[in-house]
Formats: C-alpha cells, structure tokens, sequence
C-alpha cells in the first residue's frame, strides 16, 4: 500500500473531523460533570473500581457483551437483537479494522485519527496488497453486516410489529435528523470505497460494484462528492449526537461501570440518575411492557418519554409523568439498558416541598405493645391496611393458622399503624420513616421471631426498609408452602379446579417470590399459567404508585391484566395481594380468592 | 368571675364571608371533589383516623366552610394509604387530593428541591 495524496490530507475529512471534535469534547464535559455531581464518597468508591482487576474484567465485559453484541436483547427478541448488534458491533469493528489497517500498511499515518476512517480514499494498492486481502475482506463483510442492520431498521421504522413491538417511540426532530444520518453514513460507505475500489483495492462487495459503476459512468468523477458526503454525514451524526437519543451510546459505557460499582441514584437530576438518563436508546421496550398504555392511553407517561422530558428539563411534563406511573416495576424488567422507571420516579417526586408535612409524634404505640407482649405465640400476623377492607383474607390466614396449629398474635386487630409504603411511594421518605418506627417499635416489643405479612405492600416494605434484629419476615404464602412442606397442613386435591396465579408487582418483581405461591396451588389443584406471567406479570392497576391516576383511568388496565390471566380458562383467578383482589373482583367475571382462603376452604377441619 | 362554665364561642359560619379559596383549589387540582356526597366512607376506613381524628368528609366540609385549622390539624394525621380512594363510592381520587392539598395548603407552590441527596430504596 502507498499514499495517494502526498501530504495525508484533503478538505474533505474536516466535516467529519470537527463533528469528532465535537462529539469527544461534550463528553468529555459530561463524564467530569457527571463524576462532580457523585456524593464524595461515591465517587471515590467509583474510582477505586476502576483500577481494581476483578472490576475492570467485569466492565470490560459488560460493556463488550451489552454495548455491542446486545446480549440482553438478544435474549428477549433475535430480530431486533440482530438489528442492534450488526450495527453495533459491525461499526466497532469497521473502526477496530481501520486502525489495524494503518498501523500494518501506513504506520507513518497513525497519528492521523481520521485516516483509518477514510483509509480507501488516501492510499493506493501495490504488490503488497495480498497481505491486505484479508483485511479487505474483513472490511466488506462487516460493512454488508450493517447495511442488514440498517435494511432491518427502516423495515422497523415502517412496520414495528414484524419485529415484535406493538408501539414504537416517536423520535424527536433532533432524533429523526440523527436517524437518517445514521442510515445514510453506511450506504455512502459502502459507494465512496466503491468509486475507489479501483484504485485503493477492495473485496467482493466493493470491486463488483466498481466495474458495474464503470460500465454506465465511465470515469471516476463521482468518487470525491461521494468521500465528501460520506464526511459530511459523518459530521452531521457527531455534531447531533450528543442532543439525541444516540447520547446512549457512549453514556451507557459510563453507565455499566458505575452499576458495577453498586451505585445508586441519589439525587433526581443529578449523578448517576443523569447517566441513566442519558443511557436511555428510547427503543420504546417500555412502551409496550407498561400496564397503562393498554388501549393506545399513557403511551406518552412511559420511562422513555421520562427521560426525555428529565433531559429537557419540562418540570410539567417531568411531575405529570411522575405522578402517573402505577409503579409496578416492569419497564425496569424489560429496560435492556436497566434504566430504573420506578426509582426515577420516585425520586422526582421526592424532590417536591410540601405546606403540610405530615406529624405521627401524636400516635401513642403502648396500647399495641401492651396488647402484643401480653399474649402468648412466636408467630406476630400483621395484616396491615388493605387486609382491613379486605377481613375475609384476615379471616382464612387466622384459621388456616389454626388448623396448623401455630401459635401466633395478632398485631393490628383493630387497626394498626400503615407500614409507610404508600408514603414511600409518594416521595415522603421522612414520613413514612416515622411510621416504620413506630410499627417496629410494636413489633420489638411482642418478643416474636416470625413477623407475618398477607400484604406484599407491606411485605416489601418490611423486608426492605426495616432492621428488625433477626425477626423472620415472610409473606403468607410463603408460610403456607413452608406449612404444607412440613406436612402441619393436609389439604384436598381437587385437580379439577383450575387455578391461575396472578403475580402481584411488589411480591413478584419487588421481593422475587413466584414460586412458592405456585407450590402452595399445585397441590390443591391444576395450576394453569397467564399470558405473561412472573417477572412480566401486568399490574391489576389498583397499584397505590399512582398518585394522580383516577378511578375510572384505571378500568382498563385491570380489565387488560384479566384477559392476560385468563388465556387459559381459569375457574378461580388467586392472588397474594389485598389489594389485587379488591381491584379484580370489581370487574372480574372469575371469582379472584386470596391464597389464603384457597388454602383454608381445602385444608377442611384441623387437620394437624 | 368564675362560675365554672362560660358560653362557648359561636360556631356559625357566614358563608358570605369566609374565604372560600381554599375550596376552589381543591376544585382545581380534583375537579372529582364536587360530587363528594359525604357518605364517610372515607373517614370509616381511615387508617390515621384512631390516631389523630383525620377524617377526609370532615376535611372537605371545613373547608366548605372556611374552618381550615381544623381541616390542617386533620390533614397532618393522614397516612396516604389509599384505603379512602378505594371505598370511595363516587370514584374522587382521594389520595392525589390530599397529597395535593398538602402541597399547595397556602396558595402557593413551594417549589422542588433538586440538590438535596437522598437514600432511594423502593
């Protein structure tokens, strides 16, 4: 290989030059602002991960396996898998074979950070070229690669169903300008190291290419606009990039070591929240997964559509969106980026000042713990808000109790103090920090070892938020699939009861319990599955994470959650949750049971 | 001179006079607050209630008549634990009204907080 242009340079690679510039100053602006908005000490717990080896092999990877080869996405749908990584990974390694371009044949070149961009347009092919055919190959081969990808992508843009999606985002002026920049870069390519393929050498995609343009063109004339435009496009994707949805790309690769160290998002705007924001490709994943946008509503009160307003700064938009959201947890599940919906939410509401802050110093708990330390049992049952509207659930959790024999006492049985969930949810840490101590002051005093829960409101609140020194904390059904394990419990089988068991979002995806509820049912009957089930399971809309969403908005939702449970033609819908079952039973045509009262009607008389 | 007993001070309302626009923003934030029949479901099911006497129908009707102390001092005990919106028989968003009354008790927003750092486990 030797130079064509003496000097190593033309005109025409300053349009994509500057975009680079460009492009490598924002962020470096961005990776220092965001590093000074850490808290001190994360930051530095940050810094040492990064030159810690373990971390370092572990960022590598994620950032290789999830950045480029799309692992994740992969994984969930192998179209839009394939789309993602050929363009990812097939650029990354046009670039990566570039620079081994250069620094085998023009090492003298090296220190031009464009030539191995523009590498066909500034040399010229001699007898050294065989060394080069691989290469050159190579070269073809990951181009081809991408314009499959991009071929994918305008089909998507078109027709997102054949890839699987119902609803795709709606890009922004800005994103649409850096969407048909993106398409345009490859073909352009593909055509400018055709035109030159003549002189500089070329594989089996460019050489054809080049007789064929010969045969109609019959000079070379068109090769220099076609280098120019390719710059040009160039620039115009660097230069837009940093105020468009591809921030992503290099914002995740910030984003994945930061995970790794195990920070969390600590302010609204700031910090890692930025990053996760900036992280977000608005591939719309959410849209889709989100409970509320069941019948083309909400589509705009997404995490994708979040982000954007947060990047934007719409305090409107921002509170709107915030205050909608059920909470439910499965934009995160499904987020191929991990972009946390419900903790950004959460957090924007939390920063919201209030007239009214709201005072529990007037609540005396010594008639509770005057009532839990004077009776006798090691078991503590509380059953919390919603089990009150809900006494059936209260009723069957006390006799299923009985008929195992286990020795409890009842927390609340005349109301009690909220776990301070529901505070939680609306951003009040503060106060819902004042009612966990006083219900653990309550529960500290009973002297139990178990504390038992048939809310998995409060359950997650309890597992979570609470040091209780060693108290057992489970769930209801997870007691009675430990009960039935034991044998304490002998229940009728009726298989021809069919069962469904709808996933309520704190217990399922908040605390990762799927199957002992599951256990529990199989053995009083045929267990049948929901469409989307366990970590997918669609929230029943009853969800207190909403704030501002109204009684008769919320209809649909759970009308959509019941189709999905009943695919398979249930005669009884059980859940695990009070508050489900309230929502269900508005507009069911199943009878919705709570486990517990399953649990209880099978297991007959005593049976221990 | 003390008998022991005095008169107690006259709980009539004006409604000519009170200043009525505490009402009109609870219209604004929950339009839904107008069909309110004051059943007192609400205020049946209220988790705070025992604690502190919050009762959601009695915060709504002291507004209506322009005793706002009363219905801050019952404001204060609410838990937000939403069992109010649940019962509520004419589907009023109960819970968004009083976070929201909360928040714009004195007419004004209070604005945001964007700088302070938080532990955020939900």
């Amino acid at each position: 290989m030797i130079d064509r242009i003496a000097n190593g340079f033309h005109p025409f690679v300053l349009p994509f030059v500057f975009g680079m510039v460009f492009v490598l100053s924002y962020c470096v602006y961005g990776i220092v602002k965001i590093l000074r908005q850490l808290p001190a000490e994360d930051r530095k717990h940050f810094f040492v991960t990064l030159v810690t080896p373990k971390y370092i092999v572990k960022n590598v990877w994620d950032i290789f396996a999830n950045c480029l080869l799309h692992v994740k996405l992969w994984k969930r749908n192998r179209l839009l898998g394939y789309m993602h990584s050929s363009i990812a990974f097939g650029w990354f390694m046009i670039i990566l074979l570039g620079h081994i371009e250069v620094f085998l044949f023009m090492p003298s070149r090296a220190k031009f950070f464009y030539y191995p961009i523009f590498f066909n347009f500034f040399v010229a092919e001699n007898e050294t070229t065989l060394r080069g055919s691989l290469m050159f190959f190579l070269m073809d081969f990951f181009l081809l690669v991408i314009l499959s990808g991009i071929v994918l992508a305008m089909i998507k843009r078109i027709r997102s169903r054949l890839f699987g999606m119902r609803r795709t985002t709606r890009p922004s002026f800005l994103d649409t300008i850096g969407l048909y920049s993106l398409w345009a870069i490859f073909p352009l390519r593909l055509l400018a190291e055709s035109f030159t393929a003549d002189i500089s050498g070329g594989s089996f995609l460019t050489l054809p290419m080049n007789w064929l343009f010969r045969q109609f063109l019959g000079n070379n004339l068109n090769m220099l606009p076609t280098w120019w435009a390719y710059s040009i496009v160039l620039g115009i994707f660097m230069t837009i990039l940093p105020f468009t949805r591809y921030m992503h790309i290099p914002a995740e690769m910030m984003l994945i070591p930061m995970r790794n160290a195990g920070l969390k998002i600590r302010n609204a705007r700031r910090g890692f929240a930025r990053t996760e924001v900036f992280s977000c490709p608005n591939c719309g994943v959410c849209i889709d997964a989100c409970p509320m946008s069941v019948k083309k509503a909400n589509v705009k009160d997404c995490t994708v559509y979040l982000n954007r307003q947060i990047r934007r700064n719409n305090e409107k938009r921002i509170e709107e969106i915030s205050d909608k959201c059920l909470l439910c947890g499965k934009c995160t599940v499904v987020c191929q980026v991990g972009v946390e919906g419900s903790v950004l939410r959460v957090v924007q509401r939390s920063t919201r000042n209030y007239a009214i802050n709201q005072d529990y110093s007037c609540i005396d708990v010594a008639p509770f713990k005057s009532q839990v330390a004077a009776s006798s049992g090691n078991v503590l049952y509380f059953a919390g808000c919603m089990t009150q509207l809900t006494p059936s659930i209260r009723k069957a959790t006390i006799s299923v109790l009985e008929k195992a024999g286990v020795k409890y006492k009842l927390m609340d049985p005349d109301g009690g103090v909220c776990c301070g969930r529901p505070m939680l949810l609306a951003g009040r840490f503060a106060q819902a920090k004042e009612m966990f101590d006083r219900n653990v002051e309550i529960i500290k005093a009973s002297g139990c070892d178990t504390l038992l829960l048939s809310c998995p409101i409060c359950y997650k609140m309890f597992k979570d938020h609470y040091d209780l020194d060693g108290i057992k904390i489970v769930h209801h059904s997870e007691f009675f699939s430990q009960l039935l394990d034991e044998g304490k419990l002998r229940p009728k089988m009726s298989s021809e009861i069919k069962y469904v068991f709808h996933d309520p979002c704190e217990l399922g995806r908040g605390e990762g319990i799927y199957e002992q509820p599951r256990t529990v049912l199989r053995q009083l009957g045929t267990l049948v599955e929901a469409k989307q089930n366990l970590d997918e399971s669609i929230c029943c809309g009853g969800s207190l994470g909403s704030l501002s969403l109204g009684f008769e908005k919320r209809e649909a939702i759970t009308r959509n959650s019941l189709d999905n449970l009943c695919v398979a033609h249930p005669d009884t819908i059980v859940t695990a949750c009070p508050l489900c079952q309230t929502t269900f039973g508005r507009y069911s045509d199943v009878p919705v049971k709570d486990i517990s009262q399953v649990l209880d009607s099978a297991v007959g008389e005593k049976s221990a | 001179m003390n008998f022991g007993f005095s008169l107690s001070p006259s709980s009539a309302v004006n409604l000519d006079k009170i200043d009525l626009s505490l009402y009109h923003k609870m219209e604004e934030i929950e339009p839904d607050v107008r069909i309110c029949i004051g059943c007192g479901s609400c205020s049946a099911t209220c988790t705070g209630q025992p604690f502190s006497g919050m009762s959601l129908r009695k915060v709504i009707l002291a507004i209506q008549r322009g005793r706002e102390n009363e219905a801050r001092e019952m404001l204060s005990g609410c838990m937000l634990c939403g069992k109010c919106t649940m019962v509520c028989p004419r589907g009023i968003n109960t819970r968004h009204l009083i976070l929201s009354m909360c928040r714009y008790w004195d007419g004004e927003d209070h604005g945001y907080n964007l700088m302070n750092e938080v532990e955020v486990k939900i």
